[in-house]
């Protein structure tokens, strides 16, 4: 019988998923994740989780909830760090703890950390560990680390193309879906935010589509590669701590640098610590470096957000923008 | 003369100010904290940013107008976001229109050279000599130490005072002897003779106060405004409490080193993971309280303060697996006192009655069958 091991479809999904898959598709355990994001799972993750936690970290309980009875162990790692620029946040830190300590009748947590800000074996350290752990010889764990690099390669290369990351996971299991096209004309609206926030269509009220029915061209952070985005983040006095907060500012400055963006906005959470600071800088940022050519929009959700408010404030931002196109 | 300021953090303005004045500048007193003062930072605070963000933003909108040009600060080296704070506070203050100068010191041990040349632009600036600026610097710690001394013998005190309020009236009193303390053996005379106040407020020794923990992120736990006086609060109740952070005890431990390992390690079965601030602290003191026989713990944070976020979610089974109440307070700009209060004394009453109980059970086990 193959082992099953649930990987919730929230947080780190969106960013790392692809490597796991590669992994341990190749060890041969059954990678299962949680179905997409719905109100009964946001409604079960918001109940159980602390109340002061941001949106995202109550849906990934929620998640953990959907999975927590169709799996053998959860896949919970530590993030801590993925290169030695910066860590992550203390809620990604804590997070196995926090799942533990409040949810009951789990299977076993697979908490191992990841840290690979000390040494260039990237992954390989956690890997290996998680081989010892299920019982795999080193023999086997080598060659499915090179694969998940493989799939976590070939991912991030579809994301620098224009895919969006649940198009680019659709892309890689083989179905054929084309990265939308640049219109030209059209607006152009950089959308930045933290992963596991604004590709959660259910969370993020699918932003990105309702653009792009207002016929704007997206741009992403994902869409730049990572070491460009550090470098740009570094020109602030002081880098910041948070690995997510480090590419949405260096994606800031490569998009207000770029000139032809009519507007950025940033999707956050209700309650979201980093993006306290992160939303602010920009904010500042956007308005002294561009000198008001580029508008920006702060756009925060929580459980309560209501789509109709959220369309009707794109739409306002959108008519604003065409309206400034006109009058230049 | 250069006029200096740095933020007000509880009763630590004493030695700040006496540090800044030694060396030669003029010292701007940051006000005591006001709700005016926290109005003025949430003004200009981005609105989740907690709560020692919007206060101490609202401290410097107050010196700077009392013309201060160059503010001292600590800096810090995450995941808490209070390492970032001095950078977003330059920001906001200079989008603002202020000119000044801001020195964010960060803990010697991430950067040495960069915390050498810093307090080198510092000391420059004074006019100083090292040997004078290290005498400059153990008078200011000797007297923090000794108010840390002090707050922490008041709040032994207070449980056991007959008259009500006795206590704090002589703890205010002592804060201006201490403050007139200017050299070493000033500061000893100081520290005998504010010892010797606050012994001699009569008491009712037969009383048997409850003892609880008050554990959380410094800022708040530090500056009575923040925290709702809660020590007074919980004291004038009859409670003796303890404090997990002296600002002394902090810098050794936390800011020179490399933390308290003790405390970091009784917390690893629950968090294995520095998470920043004082999120791990928090867990490890709870149990160190419990330990300790203390009847409950209070856990104050600041609203979104990210370690305390992960600390808080992790101690209620703390506090099922070590049988000890806690009660986490978590403090924004809206919160308001008689709330707090309301919620300490029925955490207190809960305390009562379980000592009870647990006091009652030995009998029971003397007199079977009834």
């Amino acid at each position: 019988m193959t082992l099953h091991i649930g990987f919730p479809t929230a947080l780190i999904y969106y960013s790392h998923f692809p490597f796991w898959q590669g992994y341990f598709n190749r060890l041969g355990v059954e990678i299962v994740t949680s179905p997409p994001t719905t109100r009964t799972i946001l409604d079960d993750g918001a109940r159980e989780a602390v109340a002061d936690a941001c949106i995202p970290i109550k849906l990934y309980h929620g998640h953990v909830l959907t999975l927590k009875d169709k799996v053998d162990a959860l896949f919970i790692p530590r993030m801590v760090r993925i290169n030695r620029r910066a860590t992550f946040c203390p809620k990604f830190l804590g997070l196995p703890d926090m799942v533990r300590a409040t949810l009951t009748g789990l299977p076993p947590i697979i908490d191992l950390q990841v840290d690979a800000g000390r040494g260039l074996l990237g992954l390989w350290p956690t890997c290996r560990g998680l081989a010892e752990l299920l019982g795999f010889s080193l023999g086997t764990a080598w060659p499915a680390y090179r694969e998940g690099n493989k799939h976590q390669r070939a991912y991030e290369e579809l994301l620098r193309k224009g895919y969006l990351p649940l198009q680019a996971m659709a892309r890689l299991r083989g179905e054929a879906v084309e990265a939308p096209s640049r219109q030209p004309g059209a607006l152009n609206l950089a959308v930045l935010g933290y992963p596991y926030q604004v590709y959660d269509d259910y969370i993020s009220l699918d932003i990105i589509g309702k653009l792009q029915k207002m016929r704007a061209n997206i741009m992403t952070m994902e869409m730049l590669p990572p070491r460009r985005l550090f470098q740009l983040s570094s020109r602030l006095p002081k880098r910041l701590f948070w690995h997510f907060s480090n590419l949405v500012i260096g994606a800031t400055y490569h998009y207000l640098q770029q000139g032809d963006i009519d507007g950025i906005i940033h999707v956050t959470a209700f309650g979201c610590g980093p993006d306290a600071m992160v939303d602010k800088l920009m904010e500042l940022d956007v308005r002294g470096i561009s000198q008001g050519k580029v508008a920006y929009m702060s756009l925060s959700i929580d459980e309560q957000t209501g789509d109709a408010g959220v369309t009707t404030r794109l739409e306002a931002f959108v008519d604003m923008l065409h309206q400034r196109r006109e009058n230049r | 003369m250069k006029k200096v300021s740095f933020a007000h953090m509880g009763y630590s303005y004493l030695g700040f100010k006496q540090l800044v004045e030694d060396m030669g500048f003029a010292a701007i007193v940051p006000p005591s904290p006001s709700p005016a003062t926290l109005d003025r930072g949430v003004q200009y605070a981005p609105e989740f940013a907690c709560i020692p963000f919007k206060m101490v933003l609202g401290t410097y909108l107050e010196v700077l107008e009392q013309g201060a040009e160059i503010i001292i600060t600590s800096g810090g080296v995450g995941p808490c976001r209070a390492g970032l704070y001095g950078m977003l506070h330059e920001k906001i203050l200079r989008n603002l229109g202020f000119d000044f100068e801001i020195f964010v010191f960060d803990p010697p041990l991430t950067g040495l050279w960069r915390f050498y040349s810093k307090l080198r632009r510092v000391v420059r600036g004074a006019g100083l000599s090292w040997p004078a600026f290290v005498d400059v610097v153990r008078r200011a710690w000797a007297k923090l130490k000794l108010l840390d001394a002090l707050e922490q013998l008041a709040s032994n005190t207070r449980p056991y005072e007959l008259k009500r309020g006795e206590t704090t009236r002589t703890f205010h009193d002592c804060l201006k002897i201490v403050d007139q303390a200017r050299n070493l053996k000033e500061i000893a005379s100081a520290r005998q003779e504010c010892q010797q106040l606050l012994q001699n407020i009569p008491r009712d020794p037969g009383r048997h106060p409850l003892k609880i923990g008050i554990v959380g992120e410094i800022y708040v736990m530090l500056e009575p405004f923040m925290n709702l006086e809660i020590e007074k609060t919980l004291g004038e109740m009859g409670v003796v409490t303890h404090r997990s952070i002296y600002l002394t005890q902090y810098t050794a431990t936390d800011v020179l080193a490399h933390g308290t390992m003790d405390v970091r390690q009784l917390a690893y079965p629950y968090l294995n993971q520095f998470v920043g601030g004082h999120g791990q602290n928090s867990v490890g003191e709870t149990i160190l309280y419990a330990r300790n026989g203390f009847d409950g713990v209070v856990q104050v944070a600041p609203f979104t303060c990210i370690p305390e976020i992960v600390a808080k979610s992790i101690l209620p089974r703390v506090s099922q697996d070590f049988r000890i109440p806690v009660l986490s307070l978590t403090i924004d700009e809206q919160t308001g006192r008689a709330g707090v209060e309301t919620r300490l004394e029925a955490f207190i009453d809960l305390l009562r009655e379980r000592r009870e109980q647990m006091e009652a059970r030995p009998y029971a086990a003397l007199l079977p069958g009834y």
